[in-house]
């Protein structure tokens, strides 16, 4: 029996690090007997216990990841929001204090520099949320974008090294944190809670169910993930992460968006908001996309019958033998349909649901169809 | 980690078992199968196909990965365990039993005799 790695890390996985950081938790991973994978970087936990239980304990019930690996950044100071409007596409205004919404940051052709999630505490002081493969060009962006008039004034600060991060998911999430901590008030959906002790609580996540993220000084992580494990909670890995985000159609960046696409084209239209005072770098870009009209779309493909995994950078093409028209963006095994489920941009003609097209695995072509978003 | 005296195994975490005269079924090992994870998929070979001892002849599919499965010895392929092609995770659950994926004719006894026996497997997966 031979090895290759599947290919839904690639576009993550070949940083230009050189040395893998490790998150504060890795001795955790380590003792539970964890398999470690680098991702963006980093040394990460891909399976614990496997990675379909893992995806069915978080469906039914609940399981808790590491995200220590993501970017945190914290902006504040006079003017701080209105310039971080312009920064990104969804419209911070909409926020009321505590709140959040899920945001992209676009290079100026309108392609995708990161999908992240940004936070208001209060006016002009955000807490925002972005990937491990992307933090250093996030960092680079916003700070070389600050204007020199109200630079002085605005205090950004890159806590990424700072704090560690968890991500509790499943419908019992707040069943388990009330038993856990029954006098803490937990933020609402898309919301965000202070703690004591530097500990920060968001109520995200990726994986389609109920769910907190908790951000805590990187010294103290490890305890809260102890505490949660020996609650009996399922320590669950980055594989079963995939599968699950991808059940319900979130993009990865670096594999569903990049800097081609526009988010019009990834189906992110809701969270464009091209008409917002002050706009954002590409709203024109986006503004004329919105009047042309689109030409690829990224869809959900599924298996009909039996094949194996779908995954990224497999062909997609017409059926009976015919071109070539797509690539898949994402691919793999869905635990809850048993089939194969996979992402890919395909041109308007081909993306309505129920076109079918073949998926190209090992020279073999195995019939998809377009469905309707989401999976499960 | 379960390694059975009575089958032969190769450094690609094959097991072979002579079940007849001249006639070997094939598995993958209790190593192999704990590497993999849950196996999803897999692409049985066709009976009747002939093979020379290293050919690949088959390809497992875990949720992460793909492995080639390869013919531990020269001869023809008669059966396939074609349960598997609805439950592969027998392959997890029982990789020795009910996991087994093909059975093959061979003719050459010495190729089955340059195979690892248990105990040299230990060593190779220590």
């Amino acid at each position: 029996m031979t090895k290759f790695q599947g290919a839904t890390f690639t576009s993550c996985g070949r940083g230009k690090e050189t040395k893998m950081k490790t998150t504060p938790l890795a001795a955790i991973h380590r003792t539970l007997g964890a398999k470690l994978l680098p991702f963006a970087g980093w040394e990460m936990p891909i399976q614990y216990s496997g990675i379909v239980s893992e995806h069915q304990a978080v469906r039914q019930s609940i399981g808790v990841f590491d995200i220590s690996h993501m970017g945190n950044f914290s902006l504040s100071g006079p003017g701080s929001g209105k310039w971080l409007n312009t920064m990104l596409t969804n419209d911070l205004e909409a926020l009321a204090d505590g709140e959040g919404q899920y945001t992209l940051m676009l290079n100026e052709s309108g392609g995708v520099i990161d999908d992240l999630i940004v936070y208001r505490w209060e006016e002009d002081s955000y807490f925002l949320v972005v990937n491990a493969s992307r933090e250093s060009q996030d960092w680079e962006r916003l700070q070389s974008h600050l204007p020199g008039e109200i630079h002085l004034k605005i205090h950004l600060e890159n806590q990424s090294e700072k704090l560690g991060a968890l991500a509790l998911q499943g419908p019992n999430a707040k069943a388990v944190w009330r038993e856990m901590r029954p006098d803490w008030r937990l933020p609402d959906h898309n919301g965000i809670a202070g703690f004591e002790d530097g500990v920060i609580v968001c109520r995200t996540g990726y994986t389609g169910e109920d769910g907190f993220e908790l951000f805590a000084p990187v010294d103290a992580i490890s305890d809260w993930f102890a505490e949660f494990i020996d609650h009996g909670v399922p320590p669950c890995g980055l594989g079963a992460r995939d599968t699950l985000r991808l059940e319900k159609c979130y993009p990865l960046n670096g594999a569903d968006l990049d800097s081609i696409h526009t988010p019009l084209e990834a189906g992110l239209g809701f969270f464009v908001k091209t008409r917002k005072p002050g706009g954002f770098i590409a709203c024109d870009v986006l503004k004329a996309q919105k009047d042309n009209g689109i030409h690829d779309r990224l869809c959900a493909l599924q298996a009909v019958g039996k094949s194996p995994p779908p995954r990224a950078v497999f062909d997609v093409s017409l059926p009976d033998g015919g071109d070539v028209v797509s690539t898949l963006t994402s691919g793999t095994y869905s635990p809850t349909l048993g089939t194969g489920i996979a992402l890919a941009y395909l041109p308007l003609e081909t993306a309505k649901i129920g076109s079918r097209l073949d998926v190209v695995i090992r020279d073999r072509r195995f019939p998809f169809e377009v469905v309707k978003k989401p999976f499960v | 980690m379960n390694v059975p005296d009575d089958v032969k195994y190769m450094e690609s975490h094959e097991w072979v078992k002579q079940v007849a005269e001249g006639e070997a079924t094939v598995g993958i090992s209790d190593h192999a199968q704990e590497e993999l994870s849950d196996v999803v998929y897999l692409e049985l070979p066709e009976v009747g196909k002939i093979v020379a001892k290293g050919d690949r002849v088959a390809v497992v599919e875990s949720v992460k990965a793909a492995s080639d499965i390869y013919a531990p010895l020269s001869g023809e392929i008669i059966e396939v365990n074609k349960a598997l092609t609805d439950t592969p995770e027998l392959m997890n659950s029982d990789p020795f039993g009910a996991g087994w994926i093909f059975t093959m004719k061979f003719t050459d006894a010495a190729e089955l005799e340059t195979l690892m026996d248990a105990e040299a497997y230990r060593k190779h997966t220590a």
